[in-house]
């Protein structure tokens, strides 16, 4: 009896302490996440397909890992197919007997019999499989691999693996021309610039649309997209004369405190083809009505439209194509040209913009153009837009959930764009799939031109605070909270629930697998002789490292960071201090640039070039073959 | 009686005719039929960026051409260069090799090592990347793997994983770390390194050998074809399972078993001095010295060279038997230094120390 009754304090107590820590430390960031809410499994529809003849409708759910089969008439769900896990792209093959789904997590691609509506097949692919496209004589599957940075070309009949073209950083996505010629790749990040400014943190980013000959399957052009990062869907016309790609522009060379006038993304399409000579970049912005995040593009099959869905701004602007080409003629360019700056250029060519759901992605369009079919994210939902009304007739509500989570709410508050000043930007402009955008900012709080810092991921970042690169922020409502409403919103404020679910999401950010890691879990001989010189404590000639100026010192723990700041001698005349925040080390592989202000353009570099002094580690003793050893041992965190 | 006389020596008459005529062929053979060239030079004078050429690459219709000063391919009768303002690692191209499955060619530079692919130029230095060494003497490329021989020892890129991985002296038999040329099929890799003779790598189990001048560095030959000619190896070329050797110091064959080498005092060779070599199959090869442009068939050998003393262009052929014999030519190779040789169907292109040479086959 007494025990119970003692049992019955202890529990009271408890519930009141907790009440108390819920009240003193809300918006914390530990707020828990109920079973019922993390449990809750959304469909999270990314990508949306329909079969030739127009009769099915292909729904591909990244967060359910599945694909539903839906009647496109009727909406009624014909089968719900589990597919690998966070899968990213999926096409028919040409002749629409299969299905490919390309499961980015599980570096694999999903054969789908359309007939039987059976996964036939699962073949391994590598790294990171985004997007995939089969030749229109059925010999070859192209794959967009997202870590490797690569187009792998398969057997179509075998899956088997025949050789990788090199294309664009993060490459993402594919489209084939409709006479079956060309394969068309895009990529998230940008690719390592050449340019190196006068501190080596200053450039313009540089993309490119990878053109691989469809027959030959080799890489026949790349056509250059100047001061892009994130390029998204491509779409080609019927008549293959115009090509149309979805991305994003930074104006990372001035300061973030030109928002107010646009200045912290354009948001574009850029065309090219036949239709227009050389390639120009065109905004969908306009002054106080920006489409953030463009993704999804499709083009009507008389050419009378374009289609894009802006994932940020949560719409779908509406292109008349006769006008943009009028506008695009009417400036003669010999060069490749951009209008990226133009706030009043989209008034020219933008019909209308037609509001969807949370974060609309992909989007397919019926073959008479009369149906456009737009996948919303984060809303569970397909719209169905009636292209000659320009309305929305009517919305598919996938099965799911009918709640939402504080992850979900969190998720979602994390990819629009609606908190930014005038809608401009989202912590996902920056943060591309929960990562990073390659691209070193000059965020005014340091003041104008100093403390240039280069943009880190997201992902696993539990556990690794503070945060900044001056460990100026103690945790992530911090981060996210004040910090993010002064200097990148500045016109609302999250209000405490908000603010804590999106604290929630990112703190719950997992890492993506380590590529590098061995199935087995065990290193390979350089990969452990890397980590015997991660974790030594004499140099070559035998003399002790100081335990300060040790690898494993600093970069200590599961997540390799002491939490701890330094100063590694890597500060610039720009910079306000040397003493930096320790970053974590996970998949550190996948995260050029390095150093504060990203002026490491390699890992290789950072010691080769920014450690003349052994301030950061003890490493010029080293030769070569044991740096190498090093990255390679660096590479499995 | 005249009769009579010239009836008795009739048979002798004959004869000694019959034997005449049979001896005809050897006495008065015709030399060996050996390929013959329409030379056409390219120079700074007609696009060439520069006339130190150090490398040549066939590449289907396109022509690539290693300079000292830019990287220059020829297209559709034109020539257009690359140079660092487009991401090439240095202005000085030193090799080249083509990846047949992904059409990108990859160019060894004084100053790190290339990849361009569909006009994109990446570049690997040794501060930006694992590569060993700026000074990329050679380069070959193998299935998913780019080989790379360099001034400080030789390495690996794995173009699927991005590892490097260096050989030099802590890891292979290699002795001297200055590598000039590497030949990489999918069973064996070849490295030709000055000095240290060659390091053969298995493929299948991951071991290396090395072959080594018998005579050590000492500039003769005590017994022929006992071994590898010289330790000071320029150049390497794998095919049909025969390992040619290209030295300072004659050249080798080597069939697995046995060596046989090549010298100017039992050979066509026209020097010793041998800066490349580039088989054709099991019997046949080219080998570029600072003497001429030699082709050896299997048993005869030809040299194309602009005369050493006057210019003009000079072919000669020298037959199983030790005979030279001049043929008259109207082009040769634009210099009797030659880098560089690659082969387009018939035809041969050669890079020299004074323009790059397009030798058009001639029936």
């Amino acid at each position: 009896m007494n025990g119970r009754i003692q049992a019955k304090w202890c529990a009271g107590v408890a519930v009141l302490t907790a009440a108390l820590l819920t009240f003193a430390f809300w918006p914390a960031v530990n707020h828990p996440v109920r079973a019922d809410e993390s449990d809750q499994n959304y469909a999270s529809p990314l990508e949306v397909l329909l079969s030739p003849d127009d009769a099915r409708l292909y729904v591909l759910c990244q967060e359910s890992e599945e694909v539903r089969v839906l009647d496109a008439a009727s909406h009624a769900v014909l089968k719900n197919i589990a597919v690998g896990r966070v899968a990213r792209g999926f096409s028919l093959s040409s002749d629409g007997a299969r299905l490919f789904v390309a499961n980015s997590w599980d570096d694999s691609l999903s054969v789908i019999d359309t007939r039987t509506l059976a996964v036939v097949a699962t073949w391994p692919v590598g790294a990171e499989p985004s997007s995939v496209v089969e030749d229109h004589a059925g010999k070859w599957l192209f794959v967009a691999n997202r870590i490797s940075n690569d187009v792998a070309v398969l057997n179509a009949q075998t899956g088997v693996e025949e050789k990788r073209l090199a294309s664009g950083r993060g490459t993402s996505y594919l489209a084939i021309s409709p006479d079956g010629s060309r394969i068309y790749a895009t990529h998230v990040y940008p690719n390592p610039t050449r340019v190196r400014s006068e501190l080596d943190n200053r450039t313009a980013p540089e993309s490119e649309i990878t053109v691989i000959d469809a027959t030959r399957a080799v890489v026949v052009d790349r056509i250059p997209l100047h001061g892009l990062a994130g390029v998204f869907h491509i779409a080609i016309s019927a008549d293959g004369r115009l090509g149309v790609a979805a991305g994003l522009h930074p104006k990372n060379l001035v300061p973030l405190a030109h928002l107010e006038h646009g200045g912290g993304f354009a948001d574009t399409l850029t065309l090219f083809g036949a239709d227009v000579g050389q390639p120009v970049e065109v905004p969908l912005d306009e002054l106080e009505r920006y489409a953030s995040r463009p993704f999804g593009v499709a083009i009507a099959p008389d050419k009378s439209r374009i289609y894009v869905t802006s994932s940020g701004s949560e719409m779908v602007t509406v292109i008349d194509v006769p006008r943009l080409m009028r506008f695009i003629h009417a400036q003669p360019h010999a060069q490749p040209v951009s209008f990226a700056r133009d706030l009043s250029a989209s008034a020219n060519y933008v019909v209308t913009r037609i509001a969807v759901g949370h974060d609309p992605r992909g989007l397919a369009l019926a073959n008479d153009g009369g149906r456009l079919f737009v996948a919303n994210r984060l809303e569970d939902t397909v719209s169905v837009i009636d292209t000659r009304a320009n309305r929305v007739a009517s919305t598919i509500a996938l099965a799911g959930p009918k709640t939402i989570s504080v992850l979900r709410r969190g998720e979602q508050t994390f990819y629009t764009s609606r908190y930014g000043f005038q809608g401009q930007i989202g912590c996902a402009s920056c943060h591309i799939d929960n990562t990073f955008d390659a691209v070193s900012w000059d965020l005014e709080p340091d003041g104008m031109g100093r403390d240039i810092v280069d943009n880190k991921t997201l992902e696993d970042i539990k556990g690794t605070e503070p945060y900044k690169w001056n460990g100026g922020n103690p945790d992530i409502p911090t981060e996210c909270g004040p910090r993010t409403e002064k200097y990148f919103w500045r016109s609302e404020n999250y209000d405490n629930a908000t603010l804590t679910a999106l604290a929630v999401f990112v703190r719950g950010l997992p890492a993506r697998p380590n590529r590098w890691r061995q199935a087995n879990g065990e290193l390979t001989p350089a990969q452990d002789r890397g980590k015997d010189l991660f974790e030594r404590a004499q140099d070559q000639f035998g003399k002790p490292i100081p335990e300060s100026n040790r690898c494993s010192y600093c970069h200590s723990g599961p997540k390799g960071t002491s939490q701890r700041s330094f100063d590694v001698g890597t500060r610039k005349p720009t910079d306000n201090t040397g003493l930096l925040d320790t970053p974590q080390l996970t998949n550190i592989a996948l995260t050029a640039p390095y150093l504060h202000d990203g002026s490491a353009r390699t890992l290789e570099e950072i010691w080769t070039v920014y450690n003349p002094d052994d301030k950061h580690g003890r490493t010029n003793d080293l030769t070569k073959d044991e740096l190498n050893d090093l990255i390679e041992y660096l590479r499995t965190r | 009686m005249k009769r009579s006389v010239s009836n008795k020596f009739a048979p002798y008459v004959i004869l000694t005719i019959a034997l005449l005529l049979a001896a005809a062929p050897l006495t008065f053979a015709a030399p060996p039929q050996m390929p013959r060239f329409r030379f056409e030079n390219f120079t700074t004078a007609n696009g060439l960026p520069d006339n130190h050429v150090y490398a040549v690459l066939v590449d289907g219709d396109r022509i690539w051409a290693g300079t000292e000063n830019g990287l220059a391919v020829y297209e559709n009768h034109a020539w257009k260069t690359y140079t660092t303002k487009d991401g090439l690692a240095h202005r000085a191209v030193l090799s080249l090799a083509r990846d047949s499955r992904t059409g990108d060619v990859w160019a060894g530079t004084m100053g790190g090592l290339s990849r361009i692919s569909g006009g994109r130029i990446d570049s690997y230095t040794q501060l930006t990347s694992g590569l060993s060494n700026d000074v990329v003497y050679g380069v070959s490329v193998e299935g998913e793997n780019v080989w790379v021989a360099t001034a400080a020892g030789g390495c690996r890129l794995n173009t699927r994983t991005g590892q490097w991985t260096l050989y030099n002296e802590r890891n292979t038999p290699m002795v001297e770390i200055w590598v000039y040329g590497v030949s990489a099929t999918p069973t064996k890799v070849y490295y030709a390194v000055w000095g240290s003779g060659i390091l053969e790598y298995d493929q299948k189990t991951g071991r290396w050998d090395k072959y080594d001048d018998p005579d050590s560095e000492n500039e003769i030959v005590l017994f022929k074809d006992q071994g590898l000619v010289h330790e000071i190896v320029t150049s390497v070329s794998f095919v049909d399972n025969i390992l040619w050797v290209a030295t300072y110091f004659g050249n080798s064959r080597y069939d697995g078993r046995y060596w046989h080498n090549f010298l100017t005092k039992d050979s066509g060779l026209p020097s010793n001095f041998t800066n490349v070599v580039k088989g054709v199959d099991a019997n046949r090869a080219w080998f570029g010295t600072d003497k001429g442009l030699a082709y050896y068939d299997g048993a005869n050998w030809a040299v194309y060279s602009p005369s050493l003393t006057d210019g003009k262009p000079e072919m000669t052929v020298r037959d199983a038997e030790g005979k030279v014999t001049p043929v008259a030519v109207t082009t040769a190779p634009a210099h009797n230094y030659i880098l560089g040789i690659d082969l387009q169907g018939d035809d041969i292109w050669v890079a020299t120390a004074k323009g790059l040479s397009h030798g058009i086959r001639q029936r």
